[in-house]
């Protein structure tokens, strides 16, 4: 009988991606140390710049203290109880992906991400990450041809050293907070993207991000930079098998773009959310920020959060370059005990600049899910705009909704638009779609993507399709 | 039209139903046959609106007791969306708003979920867009409905003009039309009124919930029945509402208050 369902029912869905792949890994030894830093950089080779600069990130790290002003509730974290490194064993990174470990390559494969030459997806190049490093990078060669960099971090290191000095900590420095100081003390790999000049990238770039071990933290760090005149579209997934006990993730995420240069990053993240009684998950503590450098430039998040037991994350834009424009778009789902904390900050330091932020937060279960932003004005910018939309949507009776927006303006003449709304999934809209031959399930799914509809309109083709099924998936479940 | 030789399709015997702990409808009997049009009247909460969202399977709902019988079989194990994929159709007295759903993919969605249970094939958005504009007209709607969230801002009169469109693409076997007529100006309810008579057919019926003699004066009833404590008190042909717009429910509390005291 239909009285016996109930929305509750549909968005706890098992988890599909919470297998574990059997693999030999070499491992640091539990906890953190100068020393760890050190062999860390160690077995990356990495020149004294790098070196020096986690050195410096792990001495304020020290210092610093677990920030505690967003709504979260968690059991403390020992930072001495966890691994900072771990790799699949195999000797070299690989020149070509027929040499790659096939364990590997069938991980990705079953997580919908093929690799191999034949089966890859054909507008979209791919950088995979397993654990802390990255195994394979597809279309390089094609890419190389256009002059766009893309490849591992670590990578990049070796490869072009002078271009991460000059970029690495200048849009996140390493004391800018607890978990971006850890990050820039241990990050073990990530993605680098260098668009140059004038160049529109090719394809989608694309980095997946496993986390497979379940005692180790995964500190990855992605660096991209669009020079005058580029453009590239960028889109990160991440999963993670299911542990019963939680692991830390604290990514630290820098763009930068130069004149008239655009940067459009996406996420799509789904990593393990813990059971329906809150045991397990990833905490989720992320360093997102983009430096809108030159005039006329333009960064924009999307993200779709549907994972991790708990979301610290505020994908922020520093608008310095005059007429440069920061956008965020977000879907935040939680469900069951899960818990979301995520929002953005616009900073307006250039004269009219613009930002538009649309927020939508779905709430299901016992969850909390808050949107917090900042919307800040300097002085110099004259002219600036701002527009901010944060929509609620309550799933059953016992989820919270909180919407925390801070406005602070040093230009009298700046425009600033703040719209909020709340709404709950009735039982009388869904009988009246249900009424008309819609079933229940599908009718919860009409409800919810037409919420999103704004935001997912933002997702590169490929992947708006991939959101709506994962949403989907989530409000799914076995009606009755 | 009244045939003893039409198909029953709905037989509800003795149906009882509460919501939270409040019982309403007290055992209600009625029978429905291809080609039948039924009026059902009776004062403000009398349970008329109860008797069909039972129907339709809303969940606020129990079923405490008695049976409904559609088309032979047992209509109360059934989904609320089967029940509309079969042909049952509830236009509401109060259709709510859907924000982010837009109408006309709502429509194409629900049309199609119907026509595949009739073994039709499913309309893709080109074909449906032609029968969506064939059948507004029906109902003399302005296509800029269409592009809407599913009633969201529409008028009272434009909401019952989307029921009445929906009723149009669903085809029903039994359409339960509550109030349909209250909220419609006086042009509104002659082409409402006009669509329903177009609709109906010797293969299916209507039950028309309403207040008023002016609707049952554009469609015909063949059957007029009486709501009183969630029973049919009364049933007769189409001279009991014009006896009732004459005298009034108070005779029917009288027989009420006789029947709750046995
Ligand atoms: N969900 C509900 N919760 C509480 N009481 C309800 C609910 N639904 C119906 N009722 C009560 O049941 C009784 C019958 O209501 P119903 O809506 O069926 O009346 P009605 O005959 O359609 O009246 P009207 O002519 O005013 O539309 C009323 O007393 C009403 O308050
Ligand atoms: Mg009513």
């Amino acid at each position: 009988m239909s009285s016996s369902t109930s929305v509750g029912d549909l968005v706890s869905q098992p988890y599909k991606y919470g297998f574990v792949t059997d693999i030999e890994t070499d491992k640091i030894d539990k906890g953190l140390s100068e020393d760890v830093v050190r062999l860390i950089s160690s077995k990356k080779d990495e020149p004294q710049f790098l070196l020096d600069f986690r050195l410096r990130a792990y001495k304020q790290w020290l210092r610093m203290e677990e920030p505690d002003w967003a709504t979260l509730g968690h059991p403390a974290i020992d930072y001495q109880e966890m691994i900072y490194y771990a790799a699949p064993r195999q000797q070299e990174k690989k020149a070509s992906l027929d040499e790659v470990d096939p364990k590997l390559l069938e991980t990705f494969e079953k997580l919908g991400i093929p690799l191999s030459e034949q089966k890859r997806l054909s507008n979209v190049a791919v950088d995979a990450v397993f654990d802390s490093v990255s195994i394979a990078t597809t279309y390089r060669e094609k890419l190389a041809e256009h002059g766009v960099i893309f490849c591992s971090i670590s990578e990049a290191v070796k490869d072009h050293p002078d271009l991460i000095e000059r970029y690495l900590g200048t849009v996140v420095p390493s004391n800018d907070n607890f978990f971006a100081a850890l990050n820039s003390a241990v990050f073990s790999d990530g993605s680098f993207v260098f668009i140059p000049k004038g160049v529109a990238c090719p394809m989608e770039l694309s980095t997946y991000f496993r986390i497979n071990s379940g005692d180790t933290g995964q500190f990855e760090r992605t660096l991209i930079v669009a020079e005058e005149g580029a453009s590239v579209s960028y889109l990160e997934g991440c999963t993670a098998p299911m542990f019963d006990t939680n692991q830390l993730h604290a990514a630290v995420v820098e763009l930068v773009t130069l004149d008239d240069a655009s940067i459009k990053y996406s996420t799509v993240q789904n990593w393990y959310a813990g059971d329906e009684n809150g045991v397990g998950g990833i905490y989720n503590f992320v360093t997102k920020r983009g430096h809108c450098r030159g005039d006329r430039s333009h960064i924009s998040w999307t993200q779709v959060e549907t994972g991790s037991a708990i979301t610290w994350k505020y994908p922020s834009c520093v608008l310095q370059g005059a007429d440069s424009v920061g956008e965020f778009y977000s879907v935040a789902l939680t469900n069951n005990l899960q818990q979301a904390d995520t929002g953005t900050k616009m900073v307006h330091v250039g004269p009219r600049t613009r930002s538009t932020i649309v927020s939508k937060g779905i709430s299901a279960g016992r969850s909390s899910n808050s949107y917090r932003g900042l919307v800040q004005i300097g002085p110099k910018a004259t002219g600036a705009r701002n527009y901010s939309q944060c929509d609620s949507m309550l799933i059953g009776d016992q989820a919270a909704a909180n919407t925390y927006p801070y406005i602070r303006s040093q230009q009298p003449e700046a425009s600033v638009e703040h719209e909020a709304s709340t709404c709950r999934i009735s039982a009388d809209q869904l009988f009246y779609l249900q009424s008309r031959g819609i079933g229940f399930e599908e009718a919860v799914s009409m409800m919810v993507s037409g919420f999103c509809r704004d935001v997912f309109n933002q997702l590169p083709m490929e992947f708006a399709a991939e959101a709506d099924k994962l949403l989907a998936l989530k409000l799914e479940g076995s009606v009755g | 039209m009244i045939r003893p030789d039409a198909d029953t399709l709905l037989e509800i015997v003795d149906l009882q139903a509460r919501v939270e702990d409040k019982p309403i409808l007290k055992g209600v009997n009625l029978t429905i046959k291809a080609g039948e049009i039924h009026a059902v009247m009776g004062r403000n909460g009398s349970g008329k609106s109860t008797l069909s969202k039972v129907l339709a399977g809303h969940p606020a709902y129990t079923v405490t007791g008695g049976s409904v019988l559609y088309r032979g079989a047992n209509l109360l194990d059934l989904e609320p969306e089967q029940r509309a994929r079969l042909g049952l159709f509830l236009g509401f007295q109060y259709p709510v708003e859907i924000p982010g759903v837009s109408n006309l993919e709502f429509l194409r969605v629900s049309t199609n979920a119907r026509r595949g249970e009739k073994g039709e094939e499913e309309l893709d958005t080109f074909a449906f867009e032609d029968l969506v504009r064939e059948r507004l007209q029906v109902v003399q709607m302005d296509p800029a409905f269409l592009e809407r969230s599913v009633n969201e801002g529409f008028s009272g009169g434009e909401k019952k003009r989307n029921e009445i469109l929906q009723m149009a693409l669903l085809d029903p076997l039994v359409a339960i039309l509550d109030e349909t007529d209250s909220g419609l100006d006086i042009d509104a309810l002659r082409i409402v009124a006009g669509g329903v008579n177009h609709l109906a057919s010797p293969d299916n019926a209507t039950l028309l919930i309403t207040h008023y003699q002016r609707l049952l004066d554009v469609i015909t009833p063949d059957y007029v029945h009486v709501m009183a404590g969630g029973r049919i008190l009364r049933t007769g042909g189409k001279e009991l509402a014009l006896e009732l717009e004459d005298r009034g429910y108070d005779w029917v509390d009288q027989e009420l208050a006789v029947l709750e005291v046995a």
